[in-house]
């Protein structure tokens, strides 16, 4: 990454003090182009500054992160979100990417790596944590005997071998020389998995989150 | 407010699940200032009634306590009330009307549950002893009417009244299922149904003993009359019954304000503690401290996805949370645990767990790593779990004998459940344990 594109990040966190936090772990190698500490200011300033790359946290006054994708995308449909929080619990997760996130870390990641996530993000890529393969892994689990859409309602066998060395605690590159994959490959997989995870209607996905909630 | 206390949707209500809407001036004495003047008053007058000194409805054991009186000398005081022009009946049911329910009442039946017999027997003598004073004082408002009314108030009494556990919990299963069931209800038993009868016998009788009494009255007089006669009448043998369901509707909104009250609170930890335990984690803090803010993390997380258990009865989630809990606390190291599927601890999943934690207490000790993963994967034909470090690795084949005992009780334990168990490591990447234990089709 050459210095003159620095990423254009907008930080979304009611926390203040996490806020200032990530302020000064992130400045020295993104641009932080505008903060907001609520769902209105935070849909106001990134239609205001359109930034490369949004940190959204899940829990927000005014209607969750939630309210923020979904108003936002209905603008700038290709606006890529980075969901962050202090939760790991399933609902939490994967409501949001179903919302349109790019990926999912928490509030206990390093910075280093906060800050690879937030570049994968902004190149397209999915962001995904061993939890969240773990939960898609769950979630996707068994073959339905009739898919609505076979396309999405589905691991291939390779995605699923992807996910898995995600969730056994493998980055992108490790993945990648373990299945003798480029990283390139890696990436699309991740993607596509992602993707089906926004768009597939299998509802193990929609009725998986609340079962969750009674286990 | 959806259906039960649960948030149905899986979508935008799960997403805020843990934070209630933006908290309301989210102070905890908010409360009372939302209560209405009368609701003030009436806390204010307020004592609880007594759930263990009663002999009516604990008014006077309550009342007793509240003015540190002797009960006795409270009822006392009732029935001379009563009996000395009648106050004494309005000020007991004034007193009842502004007490409190005593602690879970919703759950106690109504009458009392000792209702014995001597007991019953004490009031029907006070009861009857009061109506002769006042009848010889010359309060008193006729015998054609206070003698059948009395006779009705026995009938219903002897339906409500019931005095064997067995009868209780039917009659309060069929309450819940209303209206239909109520001829069910009434005919529901052999051991109820003579007292029934004869209730129900009583409170007719003395509804027609009334209605002969007063035959001087008009045709159409008598006609308004019988069909007041007759709404008393149904009063009596279903009043009590009424009052019951309204008691344990009240009952179940205590309970649903009681679980929202938890949820705020688990927002509240959510929100502030978990946040401030991840601040510790991202700051230079010494390791101690943040393998401190890491074990509370995860016991708070567990505590708030109800995922504390019975010692025994676990799932696969709350083993491998534990077998996390136990590696973090005796290293600085993190463990990312990972689990996909479940199924109920049996002796193959318990070997797993075991030697997963052998594994991840060995990388802890040797790998030098600050994270290990953990993932365990139940599928219906077989187990599988790794454990990985990338720490500092080891070459495979020049392991060092001493080194075999650990590989050992790993290996040792999953070959025993009919698995295997595979180490591989490159020095300098990392080493990760291959469990899997095959489940044969039952």
């Amino acid at each position: 990454m050459s210095p003159s594109a620095r990423t254009r990040l907008f930080l979304v966190d009611d926390h203040s003090l996490f806020l200032s936090g990530l302020r000064a772990e992130l400045g020295a190698h993104l641009d932080i182009v505008g903060d907001a500490g609520d769902a209105d200011a935070a849909i106001e300033g990134i239609l205001a500054t359109r930034p490369d790359v949004v940190l959204l946290d899940v829990h927000l006054p005014g209607g969750g992160g939630r309210a923020v994708l979904e108003a936002v995308l209905r603008v700038l449909p290709e606006m890529r979100f980075l969901a962050i929080s202090v939760s790991d619990a399933a609902e939490d997760v994967i409501s949001v990417i179903r919302a349109g996130a790019g990926g999912y870390v928490t509030k206990s990641i390093a910075p280093a790596d906060l800050v690879a996530a937030i570049r994968t993000v902004r190149d397209g890529d999915a962001v995904f944590s061993p939890r969240l393969a773990g939960f898609v892994l769950d979630a996707f689990r068994g073959r339905l005997a009739a898919p609505f859409d076979p396309e999405l309602d589905q691991l291939t066998t390779r995605e699923r071998e992807v996910l898995r060395h995600i969730a056994r605690g493998y980055s992108y590159k490790e993945v990648a020389q373990s299945l003798h994959l480029s990283a390139r490959t890696v990436e699309t997989h991740v993607s596509s998995v992602l993707r089906k995870l926004q768009l597939s209607s299998r509802h193990e996905l929609a009725r998986w989150a609340s079962d969750r909630r009674l286990v | 407010m959806g259906r039960s206390g649960r948030r149905s949707p899986p979508s935008q209500e799960l997403t805020d699940i843990h934070r209630p809407a933006p908290p309301p001036a989210s102070a905890p004495g908010g409360a009372p200032s939302h209560r209405s003047r009368a609701e003030r008053w009436r806390h204010g007058l307020a004592f609880t009634r007594s759930a263990d000194d009663r002999v009516l409805t604990g008014v006077a054991g309550g009342l007793g306590r509240r003015l540190g009186v002797d009960p006795l000398l409270v009822r006392g005081a009732f029935v001379l009330l009563a009996v000395a022009g009648g106050s004494g009946v309005g000020i007991y049911i004034l007193a009842w009307l502004v007490s409190h329910d005593p602690e879970g009442a919703a759950a106690a039946p109504w009458p009392p549950p000792r209702a014995t017999t001597r007991r019953l027997l004490a009031l029907g003598l006070i009861v009857t002893g009061g109506l002769m004073i006042l009848r010889d004082v010359g309060v008193w408002f006729g015998d054609t009417l206070v003698g059948p009314l009395s006779l009705a108030l026995v009938g219903s009494a002897l339906i409500w009244v019931r005095s064997d556990e067995d009868d209780r919990a039917r009659w309060s299963r069929m309450g819940r299922r209303l209206p239909a069931s109520t001829v069910e209800a009434v005919f529901a038993g052999p051991s109820s149904l003579p007292r029934i009868v004869a209730g129900a016998l009583l409170v007719t009788g003395g509804m027609g003993i009334f209605l002969i009494a007063h035959r001087t009255f008009t045709l159409a007089g008598t006609a308004v009359l019988a069909m007041v006669v007759t709404a008393a009448g149904l009063g009596l043998i279903l009043g009590p019954w009424i009052y019951r369901l309204a008691h344990e509707a009240a009952g179940e909104r205590r309970e649903r304000i009681r679980s929202e009250e938890r949820a705020e609170m688990a927002a509240h930890l959510h929100d502030s503690v978990l946040h401030t335990l991840a601040l510790i984690q991202r700051t230079d803090a010494p390791p101690e401290v943040v393998s401190l803010a890491r074990r509370q993390e995860r016991e708070l997380r567990a505590w708030l996805n109800d995922r504390v258990e019975a010692p025994g009865a676990e799932s696969l989630g709350a083993a491998v949370d534990g077998l996390a809990a136990r590696v973090e606390r005796e290293h600085a190291v993190a463990v990312d645990a990972v689990v996909v599927g479940d199924r109920p601890v049996d002796e193959r999943l318990h070997a797993v767990v075991l030697a997963c934690q052998e594994a991840a207490l060995n990388a802890a000790r040797h790998s030098g790593a600050p994270r290990i993963s953990v993932y365990i994967e139940a599928e219906p034909e077989a187990i599988t779990a790794y454990v990985r470090d990338q720490g500092r690795g080891f070459d495979p084949t020049a392991v060092p004998s001493d080194r075999h005992g650990i590989a050992e009780s790993i290996r040792g334990r999953i070959q025993r459940v009919g698995g295997t168990a595979v180490v591989s490591s490159t020095p300098g990447a990392g080493t990760e344990v291959q469990l899997r234990v095959p489940v044969p089709a039952s």
